[in-house]
């Protein structure tokens, strides 16, 4: 994996802009995310947070009517050169979504490899591998190791999750993008999704979109503001928890409005 | 308001419901009073000689329907091979690409195909197949020799051709079709059963890769009668695309994005996302359409009279007309000899048992599709 050593930027965004027909929903936005870390990404709904992170993959494409405008660097490469398919930037970003989906018609085992098996891999020995690696990166192994190839919609919510990081994860991305993983879980669930982010960073870099203040505090080790579309401010979460420079970030994170 | 008024009021009630049941027995009994004739009057001609024999010439005894009920199935082999990969790839167009305009006209063109009467498709096949494989001569009768079963005809360039008239030829003559009801003078359509250099008058040249593929058809099998299995599976394939298009787009939009979004995301490109996700997901639905498409066409009887056509004896080619179940019925239901009549009964009764086999094949997949949530 290139530049996983701390301190090192993981991507590069400058001058953002992502459009939808008419509506401006990213406004030109510029940071950069630090590489084996976590960056929580706050804001109310429609505050443009989602498509800001499905912008860092391309994944916002899926509506024909986006537009870009701007540069997402993504360890020195350029993710929107002419030439770059979505495919291949999306080997290396992976996502994780707010609702859980595992493929309803596979095993446990199958839903970890599927992205390696469609993509052409076949040798069993290192798909056994990754799936055991995978796992237990997602802290599900113990979980899961006797029934593997029991039907993955068998899992419960919070397993079923664990799966989809794990799914993600077995292509062996370099940055991970989570949108909402934790808000259908209940709270038991939530803390080990927290948990298991926390352990990921020492080997991604890790953006997670969040409604829960508490989760950003927690889990994250940059906070990202964003209010109808703008980056309002940008900085090491214990600042913008506990001494915001804007006005508006101390009143979204202390619960004022949002 | 007053009380007269109200019960007034609940005797329209009553009233209004007593009419609703009256006519939902009035839908469901003749349904039962079908059943019921089909099952008394069919299963009693239903033997092994049904199942073995061929139909039996007029006035003979025993027999069955060997050959119709081979046929049947052969056209319901054909007829998806026809019509459900073009049906099934038009509605993965139509739910994963296209814009939404031309999805739109697309649909309402499926929708206005599938109302297409099955007489008209018929008559789509009779001149894209056969017409095109074996254009039937036209001319006017010279003479007429019914005991050596020979009919001489001229053409419009002057030319005299004699015809044998056997079990692999059709002729039209003012609506008959019988050798001894033709009279010398009258003008004639004959189909016949030769070669591709035969004497053929009005050959339909069909161009481009169909006229390729015809051409190939008649030099492989060296023998062309216009009327074939193949043109018998076209038509009911044709018929079966806009009900499988329209399904299978229907069950595709039914799978939930996330999995679409989720497949995408591990870099998995779009065909293979929709080859080995969202197919897979919802291919018990789209195995249930086709099901139901192919129950639907299993009974269709208009669109084979001028394609698959019949045929008293068992078929070898797949250019050779061949009988089914529904042709086999009309010509016994109507036919003067009552055991032409016990044969029709139990064509019906299994011609019915086949469409509902199909039918509760596809509503057994519908029921598990159910408990997968999908």
């Amino acid at each position: 994996m290139a530049g996983n050593t701390n301190n090192s930027v993981a991507l590069n965004v400058k001058n953002l802009s992502v459009f939808f027909g008419k509506n401006h929903a990213v406004k030109n936005v510029t940071l950069d995310i630090a590489a084996c870390a976590v960056t929580a990404i706050i804001g109310p709904s429609g505050c443009g947070k989602s498509t800001f992170l499905r912008a860092l993959n391309r994944m916002h494409e899926l509506n024909p009517e986006a537009r870009m405008e701007g540069e997402i660097k993504l360890f020195g490469d350029d993710i929107y050169s002419r030439g770059v398919q979505p495919v291949v930037v999306r080997r290396r970003v992976g996502m994780v979504f707010q609702k859980s989906n595992p493929f309803p018609t596979m095993s446990i085992v199958d839903n970890v490899t599927v992205g390696l098996r469609l993509n052409g891999l076949r040798d069993r020995k290192i798909l056994a591998e990754r799936t055991e690696q995978s796992l237990r990166m997602a802290a599900l192994w113990d979980e899961v190791k006797d029934r593997l190839h029991a039907p993955a919609i068998s899992l419960s919510g919070g397993q079923q999750q664990r799966l989809c990081i794990a799914r993600a994860l077995a292509v062996q991305p370099e940055v991970l993008l989570m949108d909402e993983p934790a808000s259908a879980l209940d709270p038991l669930a939530t803390a080990k999704i927290e948990d298991l982010i926390i352990d990921l960073k020492r080997n991604y870099t890790i953006v997670i979109v969040t409604h829960n203040m508490q989760q950003a505090a927690r889990a994250s080790d940059f906070t990202a503001f964003f209010y109808l579309g703008e980056l309002v401010e940008f900085g090491p979460t214990t600042k913008i928890f506990t001494s915001p420079s804007e006005k508006r970030t101390e009143d979204y994170v202390t619960g004022r409005f949002g | 308001m007053t009380a007269p008024n109200h019960s007034w009021r609940q005797f329209k009630d009553v009233l209004m419901q007593a009419v609703t049941l009256a006519c939902a027995i009035l839908v469901v009994t003749p349904l039962v009073l079908v059943f019921y004739h089909i099952i008394r009057e069919g299963f009693g001609a239903i033997n092994w000689a049904f199942f073995t024999q061929l139909p039996p010439g007029p006035g003979e005894s025993g027999g069955g329907m060997a050959n119709a009920i081979v046929g049947t199935l052969i056209l319901m082999v054909l007829a998806p091979i026809v019509g459900v990969p073009v049906g099934v790839l038009g509605g993965v167009f139509l739910s994963e690409y296209g814009g939404s305009r031309l999805n739109w006209c697309i649909r309402f063109a499926a929708d206005v195909l599938n109302g297409v009467p099955s007489i008209v498709w018929g008559l789509v096949v009779y001149g894209l197949m056969v017409l095109a494989l074996a254009a039937p001569f036209h001319g006017t009768v010279q003479s007429v020799d019914t005991t050596k079963q020979l009919v001489t005809v001229q053409d419009q360039a002057g030319t005299s051709h004699t015809f044998e008239v056997n079990a692999n030829t059709r002729l039209n003559a003012g609506g008959k079709n019988q050798l001894d009801a033709l009279t010398t003078g009258s003008d004639v359509l004959i189909w016949y059963h030769g070669t591709p250099d035969g004497p053929v008058a009005d050959r339909v040249s069909p161009v481009g890769l169909w006229g390729l593929f015809l051409t190939v058809l008649i030099h492989l099998h060296n023998s062309v009668s216009g009327f074939s299995v193949l043109a018998g599976g076209v038509v009911l394939g044709f018929m079966m695309i806009p009900l499988v298009m329209r399904t299978t787009d229907e069950v595709l939009q039914l799978v939930p994005a996330g999995y679409r979004e989720a497949s995408l995301a591990l870099g998995i490109s779009k065909w293979r996302t929709i080859m080995q996700i969202v197919i897979r997901t919802a291919l018990k639905g789209i195995v249930t359409g086709a099901l139901l498409a192919l129950a639907r066409i299993a009974g269709e009887t208009a669109p084979l009279i001028f394609t698959a056509y019949g045929n008293n004896g068992w078929t070898h080619k797949l250019t050779e007309p061949i009988e089914a179940l529904p042709l086999q019925i009309y010509i016994f239901a109507t036919g003067p000899y009552e055991n032409w009549h016990r044969l029709a009964w139990a064509g019906a009764l299994i011609l019915l048992l086949m469409v509902l086999f199909v039918n509760i094949g596809a509503r057994f997949l519908t029921r598990d599709r159910f408990k997968n949530k999908i």
